[in-house]
This record gives C-alpha cells, sequence and structure tokens, in this order.
C-alpha cells in the first residue's frame, strides 16, 4: 500500500487497485473490488463461509462427475 | 448445503400455496442474472414462482441515443474514446465501436484511471470516457473527474451513462403494465447505496425487498426470506449479504458522488424517460462533460427494428418471446444490447435457458 494506490492477491493473481473510496482500508485487509476500486471491506467470518461454500460445491461437482462417469 | 436448499424449496412451496397463483420475483441486477442461469437456479424453483430479469444490466439499460452519440465521437479524428468491453459490440446506426474502421480511437479500458491515463499519455487528443454503469461504478468515475480537475487533465472527459437504480424500481411499479411481487435487489449497488435506500419502495409500494450476494445459495436464501415475507403478507426491507452490505453503504463513496454529479432526468431503455434518475456532472466540473464540450443533444433515439429489449429489461417478455431472438440475434452477431453484454437477459437465455424453452 502507498497513499490511496494498493495491490490486491485475488486467489494467487495479484492486482493494482485504489483505496480511495474505503480510507479506513489496512494492509491485510479483505476487500471487495470494482471497476478498479475498493468499495468494501469483507467480513473475514463471511469470507469464510463463501469459500467453505465454493469448496463444497466443488467436492459436490466432483462427486456427481464420478457417479455419472 | 442440501438441507438449506430443501428448507428452501418448502418455503417458496409454502409461498406459492398461500398465494394461490404466480408469483413474480424481479432481480434487478445483470450478475444475478447470470448466476442465476449458470447454477440452474431456475429449475429447482416451484413452476408458479417466475424471475423476471430487470433493469439491471448498465450497457443494456442505455439508452440508443447515448450509444448513437459514443460512435459519432469514434469518428472524431481528435477524440480517443475509453471504454469497459462490453460497450464495445452494442450496436448503433453506425455499426458498433468494434466494427468501427477507426478502431485506433477506441480503447478498452479496465478502470476510470486508466481513462484519465490514456489522457495523460495522448495531450493532443481529446479522451472521451464511456462512463456507464450504476452507483458502483459512478464513484470511480467522480475520483478520475477529480484528479483531472486537480492536475488540470483538460484532455479528459466523460460522457455520463451513469444511472440510478431506485428510481428504476419506482419507474417499474408505477407503470401500469408491472407484475412485480418483490424484488432481489442488487448486491454491490448495495455496497455503495446501503439496503436502506430500498426502504421508499418496501414503504410506498409494499413489495419487499431482499439485498442478497451472487453465490447459489446467497441468491437461493434470498428467494427463501422473499417467499416467507409473502406467505406471511409482510413486505420488509432485508439483507442477507451481510459480508459487505451494510444499511448505510459506503458514505465515502455516496461523498464523491454527491460532489461530482447530480441527478437529471434520463432515458432508459425500454423505460423511457425517469426522473432523476441519471447522474450529470456539476457544474463545477462541467468542463469535463463530453455533453458540453461537444454539444450532444438528448434526444430519445428508436431501438433497432424488432429488437425488443425495452420490454425484456421491464420484466413484460421472455427473451424467447422476442422474433430475433437466436436466429437474427445472437452474442456473434447482436442486434440489442441484452445479448452483447455478458450480464444481459438475452445472452444468458442463449448460453444457458434454450433447452428449457424447447421443453
Amino acid at each position: 500500500m502507498k497513499g490511496d494506490k494498493a495491490v490486491v492477491d485475488a486467489m494467487g493473481n495479484r492486482w493494482r487497485t485504489r483505496t480511495t473510496l474505503l480510507p479506513e482500508a489496512k494492509l491485510g485487509d479483505l476487500v471487495l473490488i470494482h471497476a478498479g476500486f475498493a468499495i468494501s471491506l469483507v467480513d473475514e467470518e463471511e469470507a469464510k463461509k463463501t469459500w467453505q461454500l465454493i469448496a463444497e460445491i466443488d467436492d459436490f461437482e466432483e462427486t456427481s462427475n464420478k457417479v455419472s462417469g | 448445503m442440501l438441507e438449506k436448499i430443501y428448507k428452501a424449496q418448502s418455503l417458496m412451496d409454502a409461498a406459492c400455496k398461500t398465494l394461490g397463483r404466480q408469483i413474480n420475483i424481479m432481480e434487478v441486477c445483470g450478475t444475478h442474472t447470470v448466476s442465476i442461469f449458470r447454477n440452474g437456479i431456475r429449475s429447482t424453483l416451484p413452476k408458479q414462482m417466475k424471475l423476471l430479469s430487470g433493469p439491471g444490466c448498465p450497457v443494456c439499460v442505455t439508452d440508443q441515443s447515448y450509444i448513437d452519440a459514443v460512435l459519432a465521437l469514434a469518428d472524431c479524428d481528435d477524440c480517443l474514446i475509453a471504454t469497459y468491453g462490453d460497450m464495445i459490440r452494442v450496436p448503433g446506426r453506425g455499426g458498433s465501436l468494434e466494427t468501427k474502421q477507426s478502431s485506433a480511437n477506441i480503447k478498452v479500458v479496465l478502470s476510470s484511471e486508466d481513462a484519465l491515463q490514456l489522457a495523460k499519455d495522448n495531450p493532443k487528443k481529446i479522451i472521451v470516457f464511456v462512463a456507464v454503469g450504476f452507483e458502483t461504478t459512478a464513484p470511480s468515475t467522480a475520483v478520475a473527474v477529480k484528479e483531472a480537475a486537480a492536475d488540470s487533465t483538460d484532455n479528459f472527459c466523460i460522457l455520463s451513462g451513469h444511472k440510478l437504480v431506485v428510481p428504476a424500481m419506482r419507474a417499474l411499479l408505477s407503470g401500469k403494465n408491472h407484475n412485480i411481487d418483490a424484488f432481489l435487489c442488487p448486491g454491490h449497488v448495495s455496497v455503495v447505496i446501503g439496503f436502506g435506500a430500498f426502504a421508499e419502495i418496501v414503504e410506498h409500494f409494499g413489495r419487499p425487498c431482499v439485498v442478497a450476494g451472487f453465490e447459489p445459495m446467497q441468491i437461493i436464501e434470498g428467494l427463501s426470506e422473499i417467499s416467507k415475507q409473502l406467505t406471511a403478507g409482510k413486505a420488509e426491507l432485508k439483507s442477507i449479504y451481510t459480508a459487505v452490505v451494510t444499511e448505510k453503504g459506503n458514505t465515502t463513496a455516496q461523498k464523491i458522488i454527491a460532489e461530482c454529479f447530480e441527478p437529471v432526468d434520463g432515458y432508459w431503455r425500454g423505460l423511457g424517460k425517469i426522473e432523476k434518475s441519471t447522474l450529470r456532472l456539476k457544474e463545477k466540473y462541467s468542463r469535463f462533460d463530453a455533453l458540453k464540450r461537444f454539444n450532444i443533444t438528448e434526444e430519445p433515439h428508436e431501438d433497432m427494428s424488432g429488437c425488443r429489449c425495452g420490454e425484456v429489461l421491464c420484466g413484460l417478455i421472455e427473451p424467447p418471446e422476442c422474433k430475433l431472438f437466436a436466429k437474427s440475434c445472437t452474442p456473434q452477431s447482436p442486434v440489442g444490447p441484452c445479448m452483447v453484454s455478458s450480464e444481459g437477459t438475452c445472452a444468458a437465455w442463449f448460453k444457458y435457458g434454450r433447452e428449457r424453452k424447447q421443453n
């Protein structure tokens, strides 16, 4: 982070972003990015639930693929 | 996860049984539309529950006159058009930005900051930023305008097509033909405006408004919450997208919108003129307003011949009811904007929904 310029990590991809609209963002925060700008902090517990759900869906899809051959 | 889905299905069944008629729920966000199709959510709903896709795709709601103005500016040798990628294939009277021979004058950008940088890198050109989008995108345009003003980047200007969601919902409910029982409200617009902004829709029109995220379970839980309210005969405001949406929203973003823009009456595809629904630059930033710089008048233009995107956007017809759908209008050769944008209802139906129609 430098001024209102920051680099974010999105599942291994790095993006340049701006924190102009989210001045409270700190190094290490989870943020929601839209059109190059961070617009919201993301609640870590809620984000974990979403990641877990995505993992569950992946597991589910893998299972159904196995069943259907 | 399955337990939650079964519970949601029983709540939806109960709502259909209680009301004893078709229930129409409008999702007012293109990203919801795509997620609903991609995740096969429609096929899991009771037969009497219908999802209508509303005016939530920025490119789709943009009036034809705006598209034609952008195309005219693309023909000016002095201009460089900076646009988000999804505008590039929208057809107008003179083709689309993609088919323009002057394509050297057209640059796709990922943010307003990139557009401003283009202005700094090309001081002999006038950079016109094609500023479309709802309240989620408007603040980033405002940041670029403020920065252009601060460092006198006077060869930068914007053609503001930024639109406000709540006036469109109000206009839909004020129309005679609407058939909307409830709204699944947009997630990321709500990040900026706060879920409290939908209170007037609940209070004045008595329609449940539930803000949800874009993961499939968020959408299913949103529909489930709406069903609960409809069964109980209630209309309430609720957000289940608690990870990022608050009641008041992002006040920094709201302030920067208010500093640069003011709401004016504006034209929407399908909905016509809506009071105070479009953002225009305030007088103190008017030198960055492409409307003023190029003397562009805002008269509504007719949609492309035979195109029924307007009715699709109001939830009055489903895309297969349009004679052009999947015939002369396809994602490869689109006639209307709803087939162009990845968030467009027609594109989603083309990609995911056609088997359903044949059944």
